[in-house]
């Protein structure tokens, strides 16, 4: 198991402007003019948040999910690292250029939401840092691991400027960080579900319980493994690389693993406190339970046959609802089971949403100038086949997809 | 292949211990913070007060709150809620004809909305700056804007929705109620402006002793028969913002208030309203009307801040479990992660 032979990872070149590019420069650009009078008029002249509802998408979105929906790189390292499963190491640099991407603007995207971010040091400052907050837990742990992800990745930069000697030495201690890189976000993750806990009875039964660490936790490295598969995806239609089938289907037994543990504590819990019964209510926070129980229900169901983890377009959508279950928690506990008292209401207003998706273009932008530019992604020959050859794939053999991955010649 | 399988176990290991690391089982509760020596507060009386929203007006005075306009003429300040404006506001419940005060059906009663300076207090715990601090000896629960970052776990966190925040500000800051601490001798109010310029003594401050003692005192009277109520403050020296409650002669001791005014006993419903909610709070109610019915949420007696920071010193009590557990990956990664592995790439392509 110790010898994996891979492709080296090199960087995959082409063109920096395309019709993608400037389309993503074009939100980004957008997302931009409405920070700059969010800044000057104040947070209410662009969102909708209110003193009911006062953490809107920007909170619960671009940082409860986005952080959640960067775990690719913790989830892979976890596999690889952890519990030594070398077959994966391929996915482990595309995988953690999501995951600082997403983390680092997830990080950096707190700080238009926050009213007086001059005094952002404060929280890590003695005398101002207040321990018992699970804000200041979070805050410090995510402030880490984005420091901790940058040195993991740094080798990809060494390798671009030859630099062998430091990446070398470098290389020597990573097992260090690999392991803070385990731990970091098993933290904060985990935290991102005890934020409810001091909300008490403001939020619904259905979300408030003493195991929100655990739910949290669970979905974030569930999620991280569909990321993964997300990310190949669009990875082999818009580059026309060969699509991992072998190894992403593999990849996806451990997810459903994952989410059947998910499922059995949750709905566990559930039961165990009596909460199911709010469930069973006519009213519209039920029904976003529901939906957000089907969006786990569904790929549990789907990834049960051992021949469906075997076709790409299966795995895929298995992977969006993981992706949007694992949203559906965050937004349900944070905002739909959120009772703040009769009258007060919130939808995200329209340029909030385009700051948002300003944040999520930068994201997919920069992964692209990123692979094109340095070596995060496994060389392939140009003859290899595109996702597109693979189409009638649900009944191609495993040993066929394994020869192509070593066969290089 | 043995070894693999040793290697694959310890990994189970440390992924194991991660997960008991992140399930509450460890559990060195914190019980609720219990009331400081010399706290402070207020005692509202449903009952007695007639929605003249004086209080309203003072507050602002006394705070330098601008007026709030919600209808089109701006001629009024009118607010509909406490916000970034106001600190303090009158809200009435009305019922069918609403003709009866103090009556559940076919009338109605006021309710103030303000701060409760809870004694466990959620905005406390939630800060991640110390913005929001409990003072130790008198419990005003006080908001320093040089501290605070503007998250709003505050806004979000509170069980009464009391702190609010400056949406239409550039520089924002959060705003609540401070008991009036600000005030210094030689101002125009000398205590809370609420309870200072309240006519029927609705709104009363003291030491919290003295009035969880005027309001048992209230409970205890016979309805329909005539009783004395004091008004502004009661149980202090003047110009004693932290008096013993001990200064105070006994509640049941008739004439003993420095002003009062004497008035008919409602139908009073035994309970009041903040001495063992969430562990009990500052500000005190009564109320002839459910308190649910006059929009003050039933909580429970243990506080949430005592169950989050139960949660969170279990888990990250002194560091040790974060410690165990970076132990046992270190020795995973150490094994699974080899330099040449890293280069293994290179190596290959020199081939």
């Amino acid at each position: 198991m110790a010898n994996h032979a891979h492709p080296a990872p090199a960087p995959l070149g082409g063109p920096f402007i395309t019709p993608l590019a400037v389309n993503l420069a074009l939100l980004i650009g957008i997302a931009g003019i409405i920070l700059f009078l969010r800044f000057l008029f104040g947070i209410g002249a662009v969102t909708n948040v209110n003193d009911g509802y006062s953490w809107g998408i920007w909170v619960v979105y671009d940082v409860m999910v986005g952080s959640a929906f960067a775990c690719g790189g913790y989830s892979v390292a976890l596999l690889v690292y952890i519990f030594n499963k070398g077959e994966y190491h391929p996915l482990v640099r595309p995988a953690l250029l999501g995951s600082l991407f997403g983390y680092t603007l997830a990080g950096a995207s707190v700080i238009v939401d926050l009213g007086r971010y001059w005094n952002t040091w404060h929280i890590f400052w003695p005398g101002y840092a207040q321990v018992n907050s699970v804000m200041f837990e979070v805050a410090v742990c995510i402030t880490l691991y984005i420091v901790v992800m940058w040195i993991e990745f740094s080798p990809v930069f060494l390798e671009k400027f030859g630099l062998k000697q430091i990446r070398r030495r470098l290389s020597r201690w990573m097992f260090l960080f690999i392991a803070l890189g385990a731990l970091l976000p098993s933290m904060h993750q985990s935290s991102l579900g005890s934020l409810l806990v001091v909300f008490g009875t403001a939020i619904n039964p259905l979300w408030q319980t003493l195991l929100l660490p655990v739910l949290f936790l669970m979905t974030a490295i569930t999620v991280g493994y569909a990321v993964v598969v997300f990310e190949s995806t669009f990875s082999a239609m818009g580059f026309k690389r060969p699509y991992e089938l072998d190894i992403l289907s593999r990849l996806s037994k451990v997810m459903w693993g994952m989410l059947l543990a998910y499922l059995a504590v949750r709905v566990g819990d559930l039961v165990v406190r009596g909460a199911i019964v709010e469930a069973f209510r006519p009213t519209v926070v039920a029904l976003m339970f529901w939906l957000e129980m089907l969006f786990f229900l569904l790929p549990a169901w789907l990834l049960a046959k051992p021949a469906n983890r075997r076709r790409p377009n299966i795995l895929f959508l298995s992977a969006v609802y993981l992706m949007l279950g694992t949203f559906l928690l965050r937004i349900n506990g944070f905002l739909v089971g959120y009772d703040t008292g009769a009258g007060w209401r919130y939808f995200p207003s329209v340029p909030e949403m385009l700051v948002t998706l300003g944040i999520i273009a930068i994201e997919i932008l920069g992964y692209i100038v990123l692979v094109r530019w340095l070596p995060v992604l496994p060389k392939h020959e140009a003859k290899a086949r595109s996702l597109s050859d693979l189409t009638p794939l649900a009944r191609r053999p495993a040993a066929g997809c394994s020869a192509r991955r070593r066969g290089a010649p | 292949m043995s070894l693999d399988r040793r290697q694959f176990l310890k990994g189970m290991l440390a992924g194991s211990a991660s997960a008991v690391a992140c399930t509450p089982t460890r559990v060195e509760a914190r019980g609720n913070l219990t009331m400081p020596p010399k706290a402070m507060g207020l005692l509202f009386d449903s009952t007695l007060c007639i929605g003249c929203k004086a209080c309203v007006a003072a507050c602002k005075e006394a705070n330098g709150l601008p007026p709030e306009f919600t209808k089109p003429d701006d001629v009024w300040d009118t607010p509909l809620d406490i916000s970034g404006k106001t600190k303090n506001i009158i809200k009435v419940y009305r019922h069918g004809s609403g003709l009866t005060k103090d009556a559940e059906v076919d009338g109605y009663a006021f309710m103030k909305h303000s701060c409760l300076h809870c004694v466990d207090p959620s905005c406390v715990s939630a800060c991640p700056v110390s913005a929001m601090r409990k003072d130790p000896v008198d419990g005003i629960v006080s908001y320093d804007e040089k501290a605070c970052i503007g998250c709003r776990y505050c806004v979000v966190a509170c069980p009464f929705s009391v702190p609010k925040f400056e949406y239409d500000k550039a520089l924002p800051k959060i705003v609540k109620c401070e008991l009036c601490r600000h005030l210094k001798p030689g101002d125009a109010f000398q205590y809370p402006a609420c309870a200072q310029v309240c006519p029927t003594g609705a709104t009363l401050y003291g030491p919290v002793a003295d009035l969880k003692a005027e309001a048992q005192r209230r409970l205890a009277l016979k309805p329909g028969s005539e009783a004395e109520f004091p008004r502004g403050r009661i149980g202090m020296a003047p110009g004693d913002k932290t008096a013993d409650a001990t200064t105070w002669a006994s509640p049941s001791q008739k004439a003993s208030f420095a002003d009062s005014h004497v008035a008919r006993v409602p139908h009073y419903l035994q309970r009041i309203y903040g001495d063992k909610e969430l562990g009990g709070t500052q500000v005190l109610k009564l109320s002839a009307v459910p308190m649910a019915k006059l929009g003050m949420p039933e909580l429970p007696e243990r506080s949430f801040a005592s169950v989050s920071e139960t949660m969170q010193h279990s888990l990250y009590g002194y560091l040790i479990t974060p410690a165990i557990v970076l132990g046992g990956l270190i020795i995973a990664a150490r094994r699974n992660v080899r330099p040449e592995e890293d280069e293994a790439g290179q190596a290959q392509e020199n081939e």
